[in-house]
């Protein structure tokens, strides 16, 4: 069984227009999902309907075991999938460091010794132990979010979710954030990241292109950034190494078709 | 505008500063009430209370003028007292013009008393962050758990309150220089016209911070707010040492006002029965 599974899930806000029809996937242990699309697609929704924060339509999410259909679970489900939103202002909510990152700990009722040990942990994998004792107001935009993915990380999830979490960052923000990404995969926490970079989709396990409320595409990023049409028709680029590798093939360079990523791009053209 | 402070904390390591926020709030009331209780007509107790204070100052390491700037913003308030009690006390017997000896010695009083309370306010939040300050507010109200006083949400909207008003102080900025660039014109025309012209920062700002309280409220629900019915408290507030000699030394300065009052008073019984 996969550590989560969506199941056909729909969700309409209203009668009138659903957000997402059908979606099925599944994310195992450790894996490193990217999901895109344009706006409206339905993209942040679905990351709402995975920590119960929306309660699915139709079709069942299962966390862990833990079904969304079931109303006692939402907070079993909460305990394993942790979110991180956009803006990192809206989501702290202490003065100081180490009290922001021990409020979750706390809503879960964990010993005093085990909260520090935590906040030890939780600062340790974004890198921000200097500054525990802080005033978040006092730092950069990419160390705000890291902030906020520490104190989700502190409660010990088994998913975190990333909701457009790097689209307030500037690019040494979304570097901050890559890098703690790849520390939290190497740790086998489960990550499913909702993004309008290509480029950071290209670093996941799989890629989910998400169209008016349904997976229009899906695979891994090699297969599904191959598909460039296909893209072209959602309305999506493909990432900045596949875009130049593909105005190279359009004159004439021998280049494979499935360059996604920058290494990628310049072993092919270290072969010409 | 960022870096405002919020209230007027001044950061050091001192022996106030270390004390428990607890005690220093309960030290203060404690203070405030010695000051209440200096009886009219004798002004040593204040001078008890002030050499309290000035003591307190000097162990804090707080400039003394930083404390004496907290008088500032009452200096209105206290004239006006003054100046009420002199001109319209109309007991005892005239000294100059309408002012009366006794109107001349409650002028005294009160200004004593207002600014006495004052200077012991702000050493109080001179000496405690806001965050501090917030967290023995609930360590106070703790007790009142026991008839089913939300405690704990009560102190999380303070602590989120001082969280936001940096947050927002900025977004303020924000909103200003955008209405500005769209023409906004917030300096010429008189108060009114000036105050008309602030809707349009203060209708964002509004309409903004519900956003923000909607996106903080699923943040926190994503953290586990309520997830189970027993929540622990990261921190943990020590009584120390210091909080004894607090705690003793505001004692010491009442017991110290209340046997002058009764020496004064028996004194004026005395002086009474003598005459008799």
């Amino acid at each position: 069984m996969a550590l989560l599974e969506v199941k056909n899930v729909s969700y309409s806000y209203d009668k009138a227009t659903r957000a997402l029809k059908g979606v099925t996937f599944n994310v195992e242990e450790g894996e490193f999902v990217a999901v895109i699309g344009h706006n409206g697609s339905g993209k942040s929704t679905l990351a709402k309907l995975l920590n119960g924060i929306y309660k699915p339509s139709a079709g069942e999410i299962i966390v862990d075991g833990f079904s969304s259909a079931d109303k006692n679970s939402v907070f079993e489900i909460r305990k394993r999938v942790g979110m991180v939103f956009q803006n990192p202002d809206n989501q702290l909510v202490a003065s100081i460091v180490e009290d922001d990152i021990a409020f979750g700990p706390e809503n879960l009722g964990i010993p005093r010794e085990e909260i520090g040990k935590r906040i030890d942990f939780a600062l340790k994998a974004v890198g921000m132990e200097e500054f525990r004792k802080s005033s978040p107001t006092h730092l950069s935009g990419g160390q705000k979010q890291r902030i906020a993915i520490a104190g989700v990380l502190a409660l010990k999830p088994k998913i975190l979710v990333l909701d457009e979490s790097t689209a307030m960052l500037d690019p040494q923000g979304r570097k901050e954030i890559a890098e703690v990404v790849e520390t939290l995969r190497k740790s086998g926490v489960a990550v499913i990241a909702v993004t309008h970079y290509m480029d950071e989709a290209v670093k996941a396990d799989k890629v989910l292109v998400l169209d008016r409320g349904v997976i229009a595409l899906s695979g891994a990023p090699k297969q599904v950034f191959s598909q460039k049409t296909a893209l072209d028709k959602l309305g999506l680029e493909l990432p900045l190494s596949g875009i130049i590798a593909d105005k190279l093939r359009a004159r004439g360079a021998n280049i494979p078709d499935d360059i996604i990523s920058e290494e990628d791009l310049l072993g092919a053209l270290w072969k010409l | 505008m960022k870096d405002i402070s919020f209230g007027s904390y001044f950061p050091a390591e001192s022996f106030v500063h270390k004390m428990d926020a607890r005690v220093k709030i309960l030290v203060a009331i404690a203070y405030m009430v010695a000051v209440f209780l200096v009886s009219a007509f004798h002004f040593l107790g204040f001078a008890a209370c002030l050499l309290f204070v000035i003591i307190a100052t000097a162990i804090s390491k707080v400039p003394f003028m930083r404390v004496l700037s907290g008088i500032k913003t009452i200096i209105f308030f206290v004239t006006f007292s003054a100046v009420l009690q002199l001109f319209f006390n109309k007991q005892g017997t005239v000294v100059w013009w309408v002012i009366t000896d006794v109107g001349l010695i409650n002028a005294g009083f009160i200004v004593a008393r207002i600014v006495l309370i004052v200077l012991g306010a702000s050493l109080l939040t001179l000496t405690t962050s806001p965050v501090e300050l917030a967290d023995g507010i609930e360590g106070l109200l703790y007790p009142l758990k026991w008839i089913k006083f939300p405690v704990h949400e009560f102190a999380l909207i303070m602590s989120i309150a001082l969280r936001f008003i940096p947050t927002l102080i900025e977004e303020t900025d924000r909103i200003i220089k955008a209405q500005k660039a769209r023409g906004a014109d917030f300096e010429s025309g008189n108060v009114f016209k000036r105050a008309k012209a602030l809707i349009p920062v203060l209708i964002p700002l509004l309409i903004g911070s519900f956003r923000r309280a909607d996106e903080l409220a699923d943040a926190m629900d994503s953290r586990c707010y309520a997830c189970s019915k027993t929540r622990t408290r990261y921190k943990k507030m020590k009584l120390s040492f210091r909080d004894l000699f607090g705690v003793l030394f505001v004692a010491g300065l009442i017991v110290g006002i209340v046997f002058l009052n009764k020496f004064y008073l028996l004194q004026g019984l005395a002086q009474i029965a003598g005459a008799l």
